[in-house]
């Protein structure tokens, strides 16, 4: 069954960029910017659980268990969203490369011939053209901002890099799900990706990362040694009170 | 007994009498989020759809539409959740724009978010800006008012 397999891919993404943001829950620059961050990982939070609560119908696991009760192997988000927040111009970079996939890949999804995908994807691409108005908007502002804050969103771009292409990267479940109508093709996404980036990018006087080589895993289950450290926090209470409510 | 089925227009009625747990002043039928009534049998089947898939209050909603049918005497309620299609701010009912603009919340602009179709809710002033994309809730976002120097909370097209 290789359905659920591509379901936790896209609750992973959702859940642990979600867990990232809210650790700067009471953390923010401002009041306002805290706010921001921690809505933003609310819609994540709910589009996790739509995603991982279809996976769990399937496999027999609910969203609880799946989220609280695999460990760090068992995860098949992209490497992009376990990166730490560092400082507000990694965190908005982080946000602003997956921001524009995301869209990309709902926008793409919210057609998927599997009705409850398509549904899901429609209702989440609302929320993120959202998030990415948000996110560009801290791109510009930053980058086009002092010589502190562009040299410091430069840096954090420079940094991620990296970790973008396997957001694009194909394999045999991605084929498949293609194939079928369900899943789409992320490489095609790639092309429209980098058009924005690099428009966002000249806007605000940032240098579009040069390297070519790109780190990748996640989606087969190895991952940074980032990881295990939010699960760690994340899973805790489970692990520790096994079957705790509310 | 004799089981009762209230009519749906009587439904309806109760259910606008349900409050949004987050923003009072608008009914959950007036924010456009019961998307169905109808019977199964014995037993009501009422069809909510979430505004944002994470907005906390959705639990609350659920359970306090239940709360409102069992309390006025159905029997066997029913909660079916429906994403597709996605809520849109395009359902808000006239009236629930008017009770949000009177309690100080700018109703959800038409057209795209562009700040120009932005009044104070107070002052009625365009002279707006936005200081935050996002509010107190997800639905929500904070802008000032430059006429009358209040700031206020903006229902987010969506």
């Amino acid at each position: 069954m290789s359905l659920p397999e591509y379901l936790l891919r896209l609750g992973d993404n959702a859940l642990i960029l979600s867990q990232r943001l809210a650790e700067w829950c009471g953390h923010g620059p401002v009041l306002e910017e805290d706010i921001a961050l921690t809505n933003v990982a609310l819609d994540l939070l709910g589009q996790a659980r739509l995603w991982l609560g279809y996976a769990g119908e399937l496999t027999g696991r609910d969203e609880d268990q799946l989220a609280f009760l695999r460990d760090a192997g068992e995860f098949r988000n992209v490497l992009l969203v376990e990166q730490p927040n560092r400082d507000f111009a990694h965190t908005m970079a982080r946000q602003f490369f997956f921001d524009v996939w995301h869209g990309l890949l709902l926008e793409k999804l919210s057609a998927s011939k599997d009705e409850r995908i398509g549904g899901i994807a429609a209702k989440a691409l609302k929320e993120v053209a959202y998030h990415k108005h948000r996110a560009t908007d801290w791109i510009l502002r930053l980058g086009d901002g002092t010589g502190e804050s562009h040299a410091r969103m430069q840096q954090a771009a420079d940094d991620l890099w990296m970790y973008t292409g396997e957001l694009f990267e194909m394999d045999a479940l991605e084929g498949e799900m293609h194939q079928a109508g369900v899943g789409c093709d992320l490489a095609a996404l790639h092309e429209p990706w980098l058009n924005e980036v690099s428009r966002i990018f000249r806007e605000a006087t940032l240098e579009v990362p040069k390297q070519s080589w790109m780190q990748r895993g996640g989606k087969r289950g190895i991952h940074s040694e980032h990881l295990g450290y939010i699960l760690a926090e994340m899973q805790f209470l489970q692990r520790a009170y096994p079957g705790a409510k509310w | 007994m004799v089981k009762v089925r209230p009519e749906a227009a009587q439904l309806w009625s109760w259910l606008e009498e349900v409050a949004d747990p987050e923003i009072p002043a608008i009914s959950v039928v007036d924010l456009g989020i019961v998307r169905d009534i109808r019977w199964n049998d014995d037993e009501l089947v009422v069809t909510v759809t979430p505004t944002y898939s994470g907005c906390p209050a959705t639990e609350v909603i659920a359970r306090d539409i239940r709360e409102a049918l069992l309390a006025r005497g159905v029997e066997k309620v029913r909660l079916e959740t429906k994403l597709s299609p996605p809520w849109t701010t395009d359902w808000i009912s006239e009236r629930g724009r008017r009770r949000l603009q009177e309690s100080g919340i700018a109703p959800p602009a038409s057209g795209l978010i562009q700040i120009e179709n932005v009044a104070c809710p107070r002052c009625g002033s365009h002279a707006v800006e936005m200081i935050s994309r996002f509010g107190s809730t997800p639905c929500k976002s904070i802008y000032k008012c430059r006429a009358c120097l209040e700031p206020f909370d903006v229902f987010k097209r969506h």
